[in-house]
């Protein structure tokens, strides 16, 4: 992991200690809420539908397990609402009435308090810290060398990566080193604090593209060249929200040394020329459709000027480079037995054969490693009972621990909404499996239908149009058995809970959309996503399937698409490649067929 | 950077002083015999004068003043300056005390930064570098 240098270590303090001073003069009176919300914005400071809500930055996705322990401090010490406010909270939602469901269950709001949310950018968010607490919280933070800087408003946000950087087996360079020297570029920089809108910046390192890069403003990922020189290829305008569209090549080798001046270029045109008249037209994408060619000239033309007549500032020296990479060097770990032993091969062979479970796991939850007696395993957040990504703080501490003993105290946080542990020794797999699976994070479900994205909807948030965590709830109670949900295999379920996308339906195989219609909450369906990863193909927007549902309605469409998945299927052919062979109709049909009588005139 | 009230700002016909509008382009304005040019934040999250003042400090090779005005706010007062402004004119209502200690205690000041800029153009690790081998 990056190590904190003492400049790094005082930087977040004195932020730490600006934003104290801002929250003390708001609520002084001297500074009006319209010109402190920015400002506690670009720490992470929302105010959303019941309560505040905290973003914590986790660049690239790393955090030691002492931060886990801070973060699960915070989740058991300050995510704690008053009795009045949460009780009214669960009075309002339980007025939104449950999702009911065909066996006669039904599914309702269930608010907790206590815990921590990873989001699909790889950060950690709280929902229930009073503002009065905010800038205790951000000191605890500081002590770790943690923040909320640039988490939110119209700046550039925190970067992500490959939740595999550094240990991918097909990885070209390690993303993380470039992530940091980014991270620490664009953190406060001066000219970019009110930028049109947000701006998000993805680093891929590997062949394959798990960071979904297409869909951010920036999209990076490194290549080498004919001549084998390390560089980047360059995507601009990439983005969901009500207008998806997946990024443009603006470069297809950039040298590595130029990155920054580069993307200082491509900031600076945008901020120049970017929509400030129509906050949804204010996106890098739209401003890259409109302008076309033009946009790309005039970035070249800012780049040369960069280069040639400001002297390329922010060219990376190799000095800078090592630096920071030296930070990322793999932990050393003795392992006792090597993969190439037979007799490990043998251990979990076995233990597969006898145990069910545990070959599911080996073959959902654990990925191959650079080194090849080392595993990265990914703890399951997703269960029913808990919102998708929700960690209680007694579960983080628990990761904490598994960490610490399974993987030289590192864990990521996923873009897929779980904890990834990097450094595991394969001869540790059966132990760590059983820890992992008496604190319930062992279900072997990473990249089945229950390994759904969801944002926390209408829940919380104050923008959501409906519900997002009801529906997952009830998904997965329809896909409790393994078998069948391992039958239906790796399939990608995103459910957003409006159009801002939070949740990435667009880039689902399956995606859900909450939209309002006269006070209640419907459901678009939409299909064919994908996130440019391997197995989803070439980034696309999904299509929608005809009107939207009723929340009763989602379950049952859901169930009639994987059925007729399942008749049409070829052997070993997954969804989304049925769905590509065939086309949209036979799927269409059967989502319109599973419309209750009711609500088909009603829509 | 100065801080000027808001009474002290005088908006003025001299032909020295080039108002420059929020979507107007640095590089094409004509330049000669100007001393002062006025940019303005119709709104304090509108950004786009922050990278005027760049263009104009570092590509134009402005040396004159570069004044900030309009909504001119204590808490991105450290922005201006590091943008390249060097006087910025409170909107009436702001505090000048508040506005001298909030600039003061920008975390870039205080601390150091990160990113080059328009007034200082190495980047933190380029500065750590030289100090190393001083």
């Amino acid at each position: 992991m990056y190590q904190y240098t003492e400049f790094d270590r005082q930087f977040v303090k004195a932020r730490a200690d600006q934003y104290r001073d801002q929250l003390t003069r708001w609520q002084a009176g001297q500074l009006p809420e319209d010109e402190f919300r920015p400002l506690r914005l670009q720490n992470g400071w929302y105010v959303q539908r019941y309560a505040p809500m905290l973003r914590v930055a986790v660049p690239y996705g790393e955090l030691s397990s002492a931060q886990v322990r801070v973060l699960a401090k915070i989740a058991r010490e300050y995510d704690q609402p008053n009795a009045a406010l949460f009780n009214e909270a669960q009075a309002t939602q339980d007025k939104l009435g449950p999702v009911n469901l065909k066996n006669g269950l039904s599914v309702a709001s269930k608010l907790t308090a206590g815990y921590a949310h990873f989001t699909t950018r790889q950060n950690i968010q709280y929902n229930w810290i009073p503002l009065d607490k905010s800038a205790d919280v951000m000191d605890l933070l500081a002590s770790v060398n943690m923040h909320g800087i640039q988490t939110s408003g119209n700046c550039i946000r925190n970067i992500t990566s490959d939740e595999r950087a550094g240990i991918a087996v097909d990885e070209i360079a390690d993303p993380r080193p470039f992530g940091e020297i980014l991270r620490q570029w664009s953190t406060l920089h001066p000219e970019f604090a009110f930028l049109p809108r947000k701006f998000k910046i993805a680093i891929s390192g590997a062949k394959e593209d798990r960071a979904a890069t297409a869909w951010h403003d920036v999209g990076l990922h490194l290549i080498r060249n004919a001549e084998g020189e390390l560089g980047f290829k360059v995507l601009v305008g990439g983005g969901m929200g009500r207008t998806p569209i997946i990024g443009t090549v603006i470069r297809e080798f950039l040298p590595w040394h130029q990155i920054m001046n580069y993307i200082e270029a491509i900031v600076r045109v945008y901020n120049r020329y970017g929509r400030r008249d129509n906050m949804y037209k204010a996106r890098i994408k739209i401003l890259v459709k409109a302008e076309g060619q033009k946009y790309i000239d005039d970035v070249e033309a800012e780049y040369k000027q960069i280069m040639e007549h400001d002297g390329g500032p922010h060219t990376i020296t190799q000095a800078e480079l090592d630096r920071v990479t030296a930070s990322f060097v793999p932990p050393t770990l003795k392992c006792d037995r090597k993969s190439a032993d037979a007799k490990i091969a043998n251990i979990l062979r076995a233990a597969a054969e006898d145990d069910i479970e545990f070959g599911r796991w080996l073959k959902q939850n654990v990925a191959p490693h650079q080194n090849p007696d080392l595993r990265a395993v990914t703890l399951s957040f997703k269960r029913l009972g808990q919102a998708p990504g929700d960690a209680t703080a007694d579960q983080l501490d628990v990761a904490a621990d598994l960490a610490d003993r399974f993987s030289a105290g590192e864990v990521r946080v996923t873009h897929d909404q779980n904890l990834l542990l990097p450094w595991v020794r394969c001869d540790e797999l059966p132990e760590l499996w059983r820890a992992a699976r008496k604190s319930g994070f062992a279900r072997p479900n990473i990249r089945l239908l229950t390994d759904m994205i969801a944002c926390p909807g209408g829940d919380f948030c104050s923008l959501a149009n409906a519900r997002s965590i009801p529906i997952a709830e009830a998904i997965t109670e329809r896909y409790q058995d393994m078998d069948e949900l391992h039958d239906l295999g790796e399939i990608d379920l995103h459910i957003s809970g409006c159009i801002n996308s939070c949740g990435h339906h667009h880039s689902g195989h399956i995606g859900i959309l909450g939209v309002d219609k006269d006070g209640l909450e419907w459901y678009q369906v939409s299909l064919g996503g994908s996130d440019g990863s391997t197995l989803s193909g070439t980034p696309v927007p999904g299509k929608v399937v005809g009107p939207s549902f009723s929340a009763a309605e989602v379950p049952e469409v859901i169930e009639a698409v994987l059925d007729t998945y399942r008749r049409q299927r070829e052997a070993g052919e997954t969804f989304i490649s049925t769905l590509r062979r065939i086309g949209m109709d036979p799927f269409k049909e059967a989502a319109k067929g599973a419309r209750f009588a009711a609500t088909a005139v009603a829509a | 950077m100065k801080l000027l009230p808001f009474t002290d700002h005088v908006a003025t016909e001299n032909t020295s002083v080039l108002v420059l509008a929020n979507d107007a382009d640095p590089l094409q304005a004509a330049l000669e015999g100007v001393t002062r040019i006025d940019l303005h934040f119709p709104k304090f999250t509108d950004g786009r004068a922050f990278s005027q003042a760049f263009l104009l400090r570092r590509r134009r090779e402005f040396s004159g003043e570069i004044r900030a005005t309009g909504d001119v706010l204590v808490d991105q007062l450290a922005q201006m300056e590091r943008s390249g402004f060097d006087v910025a004119v409170l909107r009436a209502d702001q505090d000048m005390t508040t506005a001298q200690r909030v600039l003061a205690s920008y975390p870039g000041y205080g601390v150091g930064k990160y990113q080059g800029d328009a007034v200082d153009v190495q980047p933190h690790f380029k500065e750590a570098k030289e100090g190393a081998t001083a």
